[in-house]
């Protein structure tokens, strides 16, 4: 080959690209002609079969939406059922004049303008042969009165769909969330082949969660049609794959004492099984009866809901973040011993007040109100724990200092989501000097950590987290995600387990002999509830300020407003040696955790009571 | 240099008869006689397709109005500045991309737009025309046919927007951009035994990735892909559709406004990348015939002016930019009569939307800007 020349040869470079237009003119002509080829097929040669179809006989595809899957307690009582509901919809297709058909309809069913609205937003997202819902939850009277009619009005047919189906409503409305109607937002993010025919969507709670699995796989058929459109034959069916059934850790009847013990105060109670994870009862009160959002709440009812000041609608177990007050004494004094901070002997003076080194403030006890002085002259750990002193975990605290307690708390659950398979969960505060100065931009200061050490100041935790950090301590250091699902169809749904918590067998004995201590001692905080109990309890109890009290005043319960009145809160667990339940108890604003150790009592009653018989 | 190189032989050019309106105005009179007339005919199509509604035709003749004054524009300046400003377009629309690809927002799951404040703005559409001219800037400068290591490097100038607009994701447009930039190192002229042999080596290696690499879920939605008409109540659906609405049309068609399928709302994105089926269906295989003329006159003035361009740079780009004119065409009407995989492609100059509309003409502004070279060059 001749010997390149860097220079362009023009002539060549334009014989090149001519040759290349007319390889390229061909290609477009081979494929042009084949474009023309199959529009002709389509055209001319299947004319007939097109022009048919198109004409009268037509084949239609209709979806079969999945049956969801049902959800039961852990002993077969059904939570959430689908039962038959009968729906005005139209078959735009075969409607002869909308507008005609929809006055007529106003005069044979209710149909509110509400209806009218949503039904024009639908008819323009669904297809002229699918069937548009206009009208849910048609009584028996109005079903009569369509069928009588339906001769002079084409298009117009009534559905019968399963529809979710609450039975015990509010009791469980916080524990599995609900359906409702699936809104434009959802329609974006889902898959909407898999929704066709599907009216609704798992909203919050379990039913959102466990969407994917409960929903099942859409099917379809394709069936033949005559003018009038009844189906003449079905041609070729795909059948929908149900949603899988859920079974909970829930018990149904633990759940209804839970809800009935906090008799319709505001307040949450949640229940574990610390040897699995799952959860037992999750109950929030106040509650709303969920079946009211399966087909769109009307507004007078959600902001009813929504206005409320007692907010039912908000779900105190995962979402109320409160100061976990003295329940987290326990799990302090396991930090102060595991540091070798404190021993079981070692002794804290309480004159009823506490100072810091070079700070003339003084940090009252609870106890200095009610006695004058402190607990005792010498208050050792069972004593701290039994009786809830304040001096003691003061003066614990401000040697574990606030990143020592962070450090330790953290693996108990709290300061992060437990990961429970819910929706919304919050996950509380767990303070350190870094929080602080990330949250607030601000330093720390050494009496914050004394509030720290009592569980107040900027520490919050949910209830199931103090639930799950109850469990934690019942089996001495196992940590599991919390969980509400058991099975998932014939699938068992991993409850993670975490890296257990190591610590001293004998830490763990010296604070759960506190804790049985609290319940079963002399001078316990919740002693009262230790009559006629065939069993033993660990617990503790805890009072959450609502408002800062300042220094010099004094806490008194009457005068103040009730919805300042202190938390109360009681974490327990039972039986001592062989724990099968730990208990997370709040009442808000119940004065203090008596409000609230005679609900976990009933509770934990029940479940024992239910086991053994 | 290349500037010196490219006048060389033209400068001495004669000029048999002096510069008609048109020319003066950089108009390629005959390009232009077509393009209205299509654009005649997609409006005349439109006003069905979106159910007899004159505002639907108007909003489209808005964007024809702005598309023209693009075209218009852009045929003014000379080839010569226009590759010079080339790869400066082209760093400017990857910079763009990269924009989108962190700070873009996004709809329905795809992260496809730069929000300037005023208005939403696609990045890729600026690669459309931004990578031909690249591709012809960068090979018009060399000896042609290139050497394999000018290929490589157009090959890389290719791959790095489509990665990038692949990750949005939009699958179509990428591939029609690399489509666009292909072409142009196709007309540059590089051998067919490296057409064929990389094809070859596609063809081998698709192979191993399907039985290897590929995941069940990923190979399932190519097999959709392939074959819409097993997704029978998502793609499958409209494919259905979109074929009886064409076959029912017959050689004559229902007329116009009169397309039961269309318009009776049985078929999905009438008026968007499904028109053909409109037009199918209501002026027949006659109207189908009378459009594919059309675009085929179009085709043959768009490589005709390719043929007289006096540039490398004005003949690789026109090339390109004519081959991915067809391209859109064949995608689209294959598709919509199910003979394609479905992939969001308009219909050039037909389907409603403004910012196709808007690339297409700007395309043809600079084929104009091109055919009136010559002159500017010569005078």
């Amino acid at each position: 080959m001749a010997s390149r020349i860097a220079l362009k040869d023009t002539q060549r470079e334009q014989r090149i690209f001519a040759a290349r237009t007319f390889s390229a003119l061909l290609i477009v002509l081979a494929l042009l002609a084949i474009l023309l080829s199959r529009y002709y097929t389509l055209q001319i040669d299947d004319y007939e079969t097109y022009s048919t179809a198109s004409e009268r006989n037509r084949v239609q595809l209709q979806p079969l939406p999945p049956k969801r899957g049902l959800i039961f307690d852990r002993n077969g009582v059904l939570l959430a059922d689908n039962r038959p509901s009968y729906t005005l919809s139209l078959i735009l297709e075969r409607v002869d004049n909308l507008d005609e058909t929809l006055v007529a309809l106003t005069e044979l069913v209710e149909i509110t303008d509400n209806d009218l609205d949503r039904f024009r937003n639908r008819v323009r997202q669904r297809r002229p042969y699918e069937h548009v819902p206009l009208r849910f939850r048609l009584d028996d009277d109005e079903q009569a009165r369509i069928a009588v009619n339906r001769h002079r009005l084409p298009g117009v047919t009534i559905d019968a769909q399963l529809q979710r189906h609450y039975p015990y409503g509010p009791l469980f409305a916080h524990a599995l969330g609900y359906v409702g109607r699936i809104n434009s937002e959802e329609l974006a993010s889902i898959d909407e082949a898999e929704y066709r025919g599907t009216f609704h969507i798992g909203k919050i709670g379990i039913e959102r969660r466990y969407e994917a699995d409960l929903h099942g796989r859409v099917g379809y058929q394709t069936v033949e049609t005559n003018a009038h459109g009844r189906v003449l034959r079905v041609l070729e069916r795909f059948d929908p794959r149900p949603g899988k059934d859920l079974i909970l850790h829930l018990d149904y009847e633990l759940q209804r004492v839970a809800h009935n013990a906090l008799a319709g105060r505001r307040g949450a109670v949640v229940a574990i099984d610390p040897l699995t994870g799952g959860i037992l009862a999750l109950v929030s009160t106040p509650s709303f009866d969920s079946n009211l959002f399966v087909n769109g709440i009307s507004t007078r009812d959600y902001s009813a809901l929504r206005d409320s000041p007692d907010v039912p609608l908000f779900n105190r177990t995962v979402q109320g973040q409160y100061p976990p007050g003295s329940t987290v004494k326990p799990i302090i004094a396991m930090a102060g011993l595991e540091a070798g901070l404190i021993d079981p002997e070692f002794t804290v003076p309480d004159p009823g007040w506490y100072r810091l080194p070079g700070d003339r403030r003084r940090y009252r006890d609870w106890i200095l109100r009610i006695r004058g002085t402190g607990h005792a002259p010498e208050v050792d750990l069972k004593m701290a724990i039994a009786e809830s002193c304040d001096v003691y975990f003061y003066d614990l605290a401000r040697r574990l200092t606030v990143d020592g307690m962070h450090d330790y708390l953290e693996p108990y659950g709290l300061g992060a989501r437990t990961g429970i398979d819910t929706t919304a969960e919050r996950p509380g505060v767990l303070p350190s000097t870094r929080w602080k100065r990330l949250a607030l931009n601000q330093p720390w200061y050494p009496g914050e950590t004394l509030s720290v050490g009592i569980g107040q100041g900027y520490m919050l935790a949910t209830p199931l987290q103090l639930a799950v950090a109850t469990s934690v301590l019942a089996t001495r250091g196992e940590r599991r995600e919390p969980r509400l699902a058991q099975w998932l169809g014939d699938d068992p749904v991993e409850a993670t387990l975490q890296d257990p918590l190591y610590a001293d067998g004998a830490n763990w004995d010296s604070v759960i002999e506190a804790m049985r201590e609290v319940v079963h001692g002399e001078r316990g905080t919740a002693k009262a509830i230790s009559r006629n109990m065939d069993y033993e309890m660990a617990g503790k109890t805890g009072t959450a300020q609502v408002i800062g009290i300042a220094q010099d005043a004094v806490y008194d319960e009457d005068a103040i407003d009730e919805r300042h009145r202190n938390h109360g809160l009681f974490i327990a667990f039972a039986p001592l040696d062989a724990p099968t339940i730990a208990v997370a108890v709040i009442v808000e604003n119940g004065g203090g955790s008596s409000a609230a150790y005679p609900v976990a009592r009933t509770v934990i009653d029940a479940w024992l009571a239910g086991e053994t018989g | 240099m290349a500037e010196y190189v490219r006048q060389m032989p033209d400068a001495i050019g004669p000029l048999t008869r002096p510069p008609g309106l048109a020319r003066q105005l950089h108009i390629d009179l005959p390009l232009l006689v077509l393009l209205l007339g299509l654009t005649a005919y997609g409006l005349l199509v439109l006003y069905s397709a979106s159910g007899q509604s004159m505002d639907a035709v108007v909003r489209q003749g808005r964007y024809f109005v702005l598309a023209y004054v693009v075209m218009f524009v852009l045929a003014q300046f000379s080839p010569v500045r226009l590759s010079r400003w080339s790869p400066w377009g082209y760093l400017l629309g990857v910079t763009m991309l990269l924009g989108v690809a962190f700070f873009g927002v996004g709809a329905k799951g795809a992260q496809r737009w730069l929000d300037l404040g005023l208005f939403r703005f696609q990045p890729s559409e600026i690669m459309k025309l931004a990578v031909p001219m690249t591709v012809a800037w960068y090979l018009g400068n060399r000896i042609l046919p290139p050497s394999p290591k000018y290929i490589a490097a157009c090959l890389l100038m290719i791959a790095v927007p489509c990665g990038l607009i692949i990750r949005q994701p939009d699958l179509g447009t990428s591939l029609l951009i690399a489509a666009s930039g292909l072409f142009g190192v196709f007309m540059a002229g590089i051998g067919w035994r490296f057409i064929f042999g990389s094809a070859l080596v596609a063809v081998l290696s698709a192979w191993p990735a399907w039985m290897f690499v590929l995941q069940d879920y990923q190979k399932q939605r190519i097999l959709t892909l392939l074959n819409p008409e097993s997704d029978k109540l998502g793609a499958g659906w409209n494919i259905i559709q979109s074929k009886t609405a064409i076959g029912s049309g017959g050689w004559t068609g229902k007329g116009w406004g009169q397309g039961t399928q269309s318009q009776l709302d049985f078929l999905p994105e009438s008026h968007t990348d499904f028109i053909i089926a409109v037009l199918a269906e209501e002026f027949g295989l006659r109207g189908v015939l009378g459009l594919l003329f059309l675009y085929l006159l179009i085709l043959l003035r768009a490589f005709w002016i390719g043929m007289q361009a006096q540039s490398s740079y004005g003949r690789i780009l026109c090339g390109s930019i004519t081959l991915t004119f067809f391209v859109y065409i064949f995608v689209n009407m294959g598709m919509v009569a199910g003979l394609l995989p479905v992939v969001g492609v308009p219909l050039p100059l037909v389907s409603a939307g403004g910012t196709s509309v808007v690339t297409l003409m700007a395309g043809f502004g600079l084929l104009m800007a091109v055919s009136t070279e010559k002159r500017v060059v010569g005078q």
